[in-house]
């Protein structure tokens, strides 16, 4: 069943400079309890992407074009009040930094009682409290009874992200968008709070959606990827066809660069040459064609034309190379 | 000695006195960042210093370019003391120990252009004139690949990767023998990280360079590393070569480092046993008794409470290079 479609989404904001083209023609559905990553490097679209989804693309010069459609119902066609109604309750966040994402003055029980509160109003004070109680316990913070009147800064890093996802699941949302949770942690702090968002996928059922930089997170979590480069999807495949046989030249490109444990002392890291494009003069026809490898065996067609996501495979891909050609590409530059 | 290591460190302590006032301060109140570390850089290798943070690897690195003072022990480069230097001394020092920072959006200033900014070391030190100073910065500019004509251009004007190519440039511009890079590729992008960390390793084969090189990730180590630090706490916990500590994995801690490192490859992702570490790291304020890692240590028994473990050679084996300080060591 279809939780979410996005149809052709498109952002771009004003800015001194020129128009900024966040997000170009982005589609894609997430069925109910699915786990679907977004990978991309920074600027690709996918923290704005994931932001229009709730409607938080704030600024003063923002379009944003298409559907948005949760349980059938366009999100960008709602009135302010009906978007309220739907983040936190049906709809929930957690951001990367998870300081920021909570308030200083504030405990945090009072924080998680209040995303509750909101969306039922009425509660009783002490309902709240065992709500908070509850979630601080489910999220796994030792001696949640002292601990829900503590202040955020009284909590470390992966424990200020446990809180935020108990917030963010306090309403037992369908949805859950996680824009790079585990970013800012350390890499075994990050290990536990992947292992809690699965966890917890389980017992809310709610789909997942994850934002990431961070090919290695993807591959623990998740069952279905797109790749976002340059405000567009170049590549929407699941994640076990995406690691053996990706149909796109960047995600080849994002994998041959992920750093493995097993790979030799001194070997020499493939990596992608150049720089992402600027969003406000984006490179003609295929936007990844100034660094791909493969563009000049096409005699001029990735400079002239768009390509278009089709299926490769059981992939979707957006790249001029025929097909076989783009199963083959861990083969190698032939 | 002075031949085999260029950079040595010994017995090596930096206690920070906590924000409390001074009146009130009781002894206890020191946060033991780096306690007791020994280690010795050979020539033209890299040494690379993991841990997670608050494990005091950057504070570390700054004793070793003597940023600020140990509370005790000794950094030698190349047999000369640089503990010990004076204001003078340590000026010349500085010419052979370099730095590359973390976040190339911070360790630039923005109003210098990056040439000037690369250029700044030579003006310092005055060991070229200004003609010859122009010079040198476009040679280093291709060197690291940046274009020499964006000498007058400005920090925001570069994306992060080329940032970082500054910095490196930068600490390149006095043709140092050591260079020590904290964390110089965790604030890029993955495609880019690849070309630093390339770029890196080309300079170390054509200049002779030997680096320290500061991570919090074990999989970028594995790459460039000769030998391998793991800390804990202010403490070096597992030290050898990284067929060594990846392979024959010694510390428990350096085992759930390892197994948290997310794998990119789903099939072995779901295969694989995974050594989830509870809670987090104690405070270095009040480390724990003994062991400092026992508080998190699957295998900690009484003992790991009372006798603080000493980095050593396990009995039996025949590579004495790969240490470990642990009372059960695999």
């Amino acid at each position: 069943m279809t939780l979410l479609s996005v149809q052709d989404l498109h952002v771009t904001f004003g800015t001194a400079d020129g128009a900024v083209r966040a997000v170009q023609g982005v589609s894609f559905d997430v069925a109910a309890g699915e786990t679907v990553a977004i990978v991309g490097e920074s600027g690709s679209g996918k923290s704005v992407t994931a932001n229009s989804l709730l409607r938080l693309n704030f600024g003063a010069d923002v379009r944003i074009d298409g559907r948005i459609l949760l349980d059938g119902r366009d999100v960008l066609a709602m009135s302010e009040d009906e978007v309220r109604s739907v983040r936190g309750r049906d709809v929930a966040m957690i951001f990367q930094d998870p300081l920021t994402a909570l308030n200083p003055f504030y405990t945090v029980g009072y924080q998680i009682a209040e995303a509750f509160a909101i969306h039922h109003p009425g509660t009783s004070k002490k309902e709240l409290r065992e709500i908070a109680l509850d979630s601080l316990q489910k999220v796994g913070i030792p001696e949640p009874t002292k601990r829900i009147d503590q202040y955020p800064h009284e909590f470390s890093g992966g424990m200020r992200q446990r809180i935020v996802i108990a917030i963010a699941l306090v309403n037992s949302p369908k949805l859950l968008i996680a824009d790079e949770p585990t970013t800012a942690l350390d890499v075994t702090v990050q290990a536990q709070i992947l292992e809690l968002i699965a966890q917890m996928q389980a017992e809310h059922g709610s789909a997942v959606i994850l934002i990431t930089h961070d090919l290695g997170v993807v591959a623990e979590i998740t069952e279905r990827v797109m790749v976002m480069y340059a405000g567009r999807v170049v590549e929407s495949a699941s994640v076990a066809d995406a690691f053996s046989t990706p149909t796109h030249p960047y995600t080849r490109g994002l994998l041959k660069s992920v750093k493995s444990l097993d790979t030799e002392r001194h070997e020499r890291l493939e990596s992608i040459p150049g720089i992402p494009p600027s969003l406000i003069n984006l490179p003609s026809g295929c936007p990844f064609h100034p660094r791909c490898g493969f563009a000049e065996t096409l005699a001029g067609r990735c400079e002239r034309e768009v390509p278009e996501l089709r299926l490769v495979g059981a992939s979707r891909s957006a790249c001029h190379l025929p097909e076989d050609r783009l199963l083959g590409l861990l083969g190698g530059l032939s | 000695m002075s031949d085999e290591f260029v950079l040595a460190a010994r017995s090596l302590r930096k206690y920070f006195p906590t924000g409390a006032s001074r009146m009130l301060q009781r002894p206890t109140d020191l946060v033991q960042a780096v306690d007791d570390v020994s280690f010795g850089l050979r020539r033209g290798t890299t040494l690379a210093v993991v841990g997670e943070s608050g494990c005091g690897k950057t504070t570390l690195g700054r004793l070793l370019a003597r940023l600020i003072e140990p509370t005790s022990g000794s950094v030698t480069l190349e047999g000369v003391d640089v503990t010990a230097a004076s204001p003078r001394e340590l000026l010349a020092l500085r010419r052979d120990i370099q730095l590359v920072f973390q976040d190339p959006y911070a360790c630039l200033n923005p109003r210098h252009s990056i040439g000037q900014s690369i250029g700044t070391p030579i003006r310092i030190q005055k060991t070229l004139s200004r003609s010859a100073e122009k010079e040198r910065v476009r040679e280093l500019m291709q060197l690291v690949g940046l274009n020499p004509e964006h000498y007058n251009r400005f920090p925001h004007e570069f994306s992060g990767g080329q940032r970082q190519r500054a910095g490196i440039a930068r600490a390149l511009a006095l043709q140092p023998k050591v260079i020590i890079a904290d964390e110089p590729v965790s604030a890029l992008d993955v495609s880019i990280q690849s070309q630093i960390l390339n770029l890196m390793e080309d300079l170390q084969a054509s200049m002779g360079l030997s680096y320290v090189f500061i991570a919090h990730d074990l999989s970028v180590v594995r790459h460039i590393a000769d030998q391998v630090a793991v800390m804990y706490l202010g403490k070096i916990v597992e030290i050898g070569e990284p067929a060594a500590v990846y392979e024959r994995t010694a510390h428990p801690y350096t085992k759930a480092l390892l197994s948290a490192v997310p794998v990119a490859d789903p099939r072995r992702a779901a295969g694989r046993q995974r050594i989830v570490l509870t809670g987090d790291v104690p405070s270095p304020v009040n480390p724990p008794s003994g062991c400092r890692f026992r508080t998190r240590c699957p295998k900690a028994d009484a003992r790991c409470a009372t006798e603080e473990p000493v980095l050593l050679a396990r009995p039996g084996d025949s590579d004495t290079e790969h240490r470990v300080a642990c009372h059960f060591p695999d």
